[in-house]
């Protein structure tokens, strides 16, 4: 079973940016037991842009597709047998990354 | 047997065998709908067929294969109408059961994964007393003063939600057992609560089905996890506040506060059996097993029922355990509820100085005002007292505490 671990940061309550190191020693752990599908940190929101081509015309619009306080900072992919497992992980994980995690199973 | 006692047998055999029956098709099947819906049918062949064909010899036995079979019926049906059911996620189990599972009854998995920490409190409540109390849709719907629809789509969003994210079919290991014990026994106090102090200003004040059923689950965790002192704790805290429900509430629908009850009208069984598990808990305390919240509770239910006449009430013992369970929770109800004790132990004006400062975190709880205004009353402020009065009138949701509350503030001189 897969999971989308989304780490959620806070605009007006950031969460420390010393985090590196410990964040690459989890995934070490992530990878040596299985769970590590895929990873990556994202550029600010204000780094995105959103496309809408349902019309006649693509528009192409800057910034995230909602505007809000708390924003995804960052994806895993995992692979565990079941939540239980996920949501052990993620408790640790929102620790080492001193934020908030959501776990969201994949279809 | 008779016909006339066969109802009175599918209830009886409904309360021991529902769990039971559900639980074991859960792990046959893996899916809590299919398990569900199929024992709801067995039960519905049963009230069909036993009075005519008699009540079986082994009731649970025949239950679970017209259960099965049932539910094979539904499979086979469901997989020819579409065939992608036959790859219907199913839940997950395939650990083999470790030593520790020697608690290995179907039922404890079942109720761990309708108390899983993943789905709202609201979702528990209710998964749990359709799927382990065997109560129907519109029972709970009833008890929790909701919609049925509202309560079937909360049933169902939570089992597709146990399906989608693959919540498992286990009784937690050893090291995460306490923390999902205690999620547990959450879900039954709140069951219990809302039966003791039934909100709605048209229900009953006093849920009777509601407690009892929490009482009956209480009972049938604690025959599965003997060895727990917080499920004998809760267990307890129950059955003492259980014995007190018929002196609680007057003829005219008014609640009587403890130190007005009649100690007569409580019910000496229950009384008896609280003291004897507060006992048990009390010797493994003194053993060195540091007691948790529900077991300190119960402890102060006890030596309030200790007591045959209010004045006989040892109070310092009652702030004794206050102060022990305030340590433990530091939550402002608990603060709340050791300053009434303290009112007895050092007066009222000691304890209205605590009370005032919980002021921030409890402005919206009619328990606080109504504390404050019996404070103020026993001070001689009958104006302040009024106002406080008035405040938790506002606030309280069950009749008959909000008719208790106007007597009082119009006894005020």
């Amino acid at each position: 079973m897969q999971y989308l671990v989304s780490v959620i940061d806070d605009k007006s309550n950031p969460g420390s940016t010393d985090r590196e190191p410990a964040i690459s020693a989890f995934n070490k752990r992530l990878i040596a037991e299985g769970h590590w599908v895929f990873a990556g940190g994202l550029a600010d929101t204000t780094a995105a842009t959103v496309i809408d081509n349902r019309g006649e015309q693509a528009v192409f619009s800057d910034g995230p597709f909602v505007e809000s306080k708390e924003y995804l900072a960052g994806v895993w992919v995992w692979e565990a047998p079941d939540l239980d497992v996920a949501l052990k992980l993620a408790t640790e994980a929102s620790k080492i990354c001193d934020r908030k995690i959501e776990v969201r199973p994949f279809l | 047997m008779s016909v006339v006692d066969v109802p009175a047998a599918i209830t009886r055999v409904h309360h021991e065998e529902w769990a039971r029956v559900v639980a074991a098709l859960t792990r046959r099947f893996g899916d809590l709908d299919i398990a569900e819906e199929a024992a709801a049918e067995a039960f519905a062949t049963a009230v069909e067929r036993w009075p005519t064909d008699g009540v079986p010899p082994n009731p649970g036995a025949w239950l679970t294969t017209t259960a099965n079979r049932k539910a094979i019926d539904r499979i086979r049906r469901e997989s020819k109408r579409d065939d992608k059911h036959k790859e219907a996620q199913l839940l997950y189990d395939d650990d083999p059961p470790e030593p520790f599972d020697a608690i290995d009854d179907e039922r404890l998995r079942l109720i761990f994964t309708c108390c899983h920490p993943a789905l709202a409190i609201e979702a528990r409540v209710a998964l749990t007393l359709r799927m382990v109390g065997g109560l129907t849709v519109p029972e709970i719907a009833r008890a929790f003063l909701v919609q049925e629809t509202t309560m079937g789509q909360r049933i169902t969003r939570a089992k597709a939600k146990i399906k989608a994210t693959r919540i498992p079919y286990r009784v937690p290991p050893a090291e995460e057992l306490p923390a999902r014990v205690s999620g547990v026994l959450a879900v039954l106090f709140l069951v219990f609560n809302e039966g003791y102090l039934a909100t709605g200003s048209d229900t009953d004040p006093v849920r009777h089905d509601l407690t009892a059923e929490a009482i009956r689950l209480t009972r049938l965790i604690r025959a599965l996890m003997p060895d727990d002192g917080e499920v004998v704790g809760l267990l307890a805290l129950m059955l003492l506040t259980e014995a007190r429900r018929t002196a609680r509430i007057s003829a005219s629908g008014e609640l009587v506060p403890l130190d007005e009850q009649d100690r007569g009208a409580w019910d000496a069984a229950l009384v008896a059996e609280g003291h004897r598990l507060v006992r048990e808990r009390l010797a493994a305390s003194a053993a060195g097993i540091a007691p948790g919240r529900y077991q300190i509770l119960a402890a102060i239910s006890a030596v309030h029922t200790s007591a045959r006449d209010v004045r006989d009430t040892d109070w310092s013992q009652v702030v004794a355990l206050y102060n022990q369970l305030v340590r433990l929770d530091s939550s402002p109800i608990i603060a709340l509820n050791r300053a009434v004790a303290v009112a007895e132990l050092d007066g009222p004006e000691v304890a209205l100085a605590t009370v005032d400062r919980l002021e921030p975190k409890l402005a919206g709880y009619h328990a606080y005002h109504a504390t404050r205004a019996d404070l103020l009353r026993r001070l001689g402020c009958s104006q302040k007292s009024r106002a406080a009065y008035d405040k938790a009138i506002e606030l309280a949701g069950n009749t008959a505490e909000t008719a208790y509350l106007t007597r009082r503030r119009d006894q005020l001189g």
